[in-house]
């Protein structure tokens, strides 16, 4: 198991732990419920990499970096949270009426640099605060791009608001146009995103129903985000849906490495579709 | 009480003789509804929650009544509000609970009659409307049932739907 693990870290090179969407993997949070009434009104959140959607059968998603923002703005509280082999698992107590967003939100540095002659990437984990301290003495013509990755959920209490939807002008975020909290099947839902705070054109964007292990066909939906960075999903049926916009790759070098290193970012979220 | 209809009227036309002598019972006010619950052979039982708006295009959607256990502790009764889906989306979650006039408890199987004036249903403009009614039931089904109706409306029945499976006969009468 221990060589499998190694293994793979060195061929996707930014290990999922990191939060890093690799291919052929899948993060998410999955909440018990996205469409919540009541006066004391919890939410759970599964939250893991996995192939299959929504199966905790790979990985869990580390909760370092998950936080919960309250309608108003203000930050809430991860509470009960436990990680287990498959699997993390935490509690948000929606303390407010309104529209809350939980999300895990990194921002790193990946790149390379050059010692004694041999070209290196940049380890896991570099940021632009503590790229120094992780570059060894004797690191010459380094290379960075900052990669920004976002995995955030919505769950609503009451009327759906949009408060928490405020960009920050970082990485891929989602701006509704339909609310991801009404969404029903048979309809359809616009989303805009942006890329670093400005419409995001032409990124692609993959719709996966959950499921999965229990059908034969992905029944994958491919869509690019058209010149204001918007996409409309038609929801062929209700259930669970795994949405991720990534920044297409550059070209490889003869290498395998990256031709150079460029702005990357992915969005990941999971919405909810209603029956009618 | 006097018929709202027949104000309006002799509010509009006032000075009209003719219209005056309009026959109070050719212009109801009031609209009378029929909720049948059926009676289920399951091994856990609850009654359904039940809620019933009137729709119109262009319109808010109105609710007229609420079915659900208002008066648990803590509001627990709240939680499951969400499960009558549509009228969560189409109203509930807009509103304030427990609403004055429209919240009740949770009714047995059996044939419940209700009544509503032209006002509660908001319905003063005259045109087509929809009574909706929707049933979910905790560990067990949810069905909405749909009953067209105009106003002004003629006195005597009005529209019937049967449902097949949360819900029984839901008919309207006009008087």
């Amino acid at each position: 198991m221990k060589k499998h693990i190694l293994g793979f870290a060195a061929t996707a090179a930014f290990a999922i732990l990191a939060a890093v969407p690799a291919e052929a993997h899948r993060q998410w949070l999955l909440p018990s419920a996205t469409v919540l009434s009541g006066d004391d009104v919890w939410v759970t959140v599964d939250a893991a990499v996995s192939n299959d959607l929504f199966y905790f059968e790979h990985f869990p998603l580390r909760l370092d970096d998950v936080k919960a923002w309250a309608p108003d703005g203000s930050e809430g509280k991860i509470e009960n949270a436990a990680t287990g082999r498959y699997r993390s698992s935490f509690d948000v107590h929606l303390t407010q009426k309104g529209t809350w967003r939980i999300a895990s939100v990194a921002e790193m540095l990946t790149g390379s640099y050059t010692l004694d002659g041999k070209r290196e990437r940049l380890p896991r984990g570099t940021t632009a605060a503590n790229l120094a301290e992780k570059l060894p003495a004797g690191a010459t013509d380094v290379q960075t791009a900052e990669a920004s990755n976002r995995n955030e959920i919505f769950v609503t209490v009451g009327a759906p608001t949009t408060t928490v939807f405020k960009p920050t002008g970082k990485g891929i975020e989602l701006v509704p146009v339909t609310h991801p909290n009404d969404l029903y099947a048979g309809e359809s839902a616009t989303f805009q995103f942006l890329l670093d705070g400005k419409p995001a054109a032409g990124l692609p964007v993959t719709v996966i129903p959950g499921g999965i292990r229990y059908r034969d066909q992905l029944n994958q939906i491919d869509l690019t985000t058209d010149a204001e960075g918007k996409v409309a999903v038609t929801w062929p049926e209700p259930g669970m849906y795994w949405l991720n916009v990534t920044t297409p790759r550059g070209p490889r070098g003869a290498a395998g490495e990256d031709a150079a290193p460029a702005r990357r970012a992915s969005y990941v979220t999971t919405l909810e579709v209603l029956a009618p | 009480m006097p018929n709202p209809r027949t104000i309006a009227i002799a509010g509009s036309a006032a000075g009209s003789a003719a219209l005056l002598a309009v026959p109070a019972a050719a212009a109801p006010g009031t609209m009378d509804v029929t909720v049948t619950i059926p009676r289920l052979t399951v091994a856990e039982y609850h009654r359904p929650y039940v809620a019933i708006w009137v729709e119109k295009d262009g319109a808010k959607a109105k609710t007229v009544a609420l079915w659900y256990d208002h008066d648990m502790k803590g509001g627990e009764g709240t939680k499951w509000l969400r499960d009558i889906r549509q009228w969560w989306r189409a109203a509930g979650r807009a509103m304030r609970l427990p609403a004055d006039g429209i919240t009740g408890a949770t009714r047995a199987p059996g044939t419940h009659r209700l009544s509503f004036s032209r006002a509660q249903l908001g319905a003063a403009a005259p045109g087509s409307y929809t009574l909706v009614i929707e049933a979910a039931r905790e560990v067990g089904g949810r069905e909405l049932l749909r009953i067209p109706f105009t106003w002004p409306a003629a006195a005597g029945a009005g529209g019937k739907v049967a449902g097949k499976t949360e819900l029984g006969t839901i008919s309207l009468a006009f008087r």
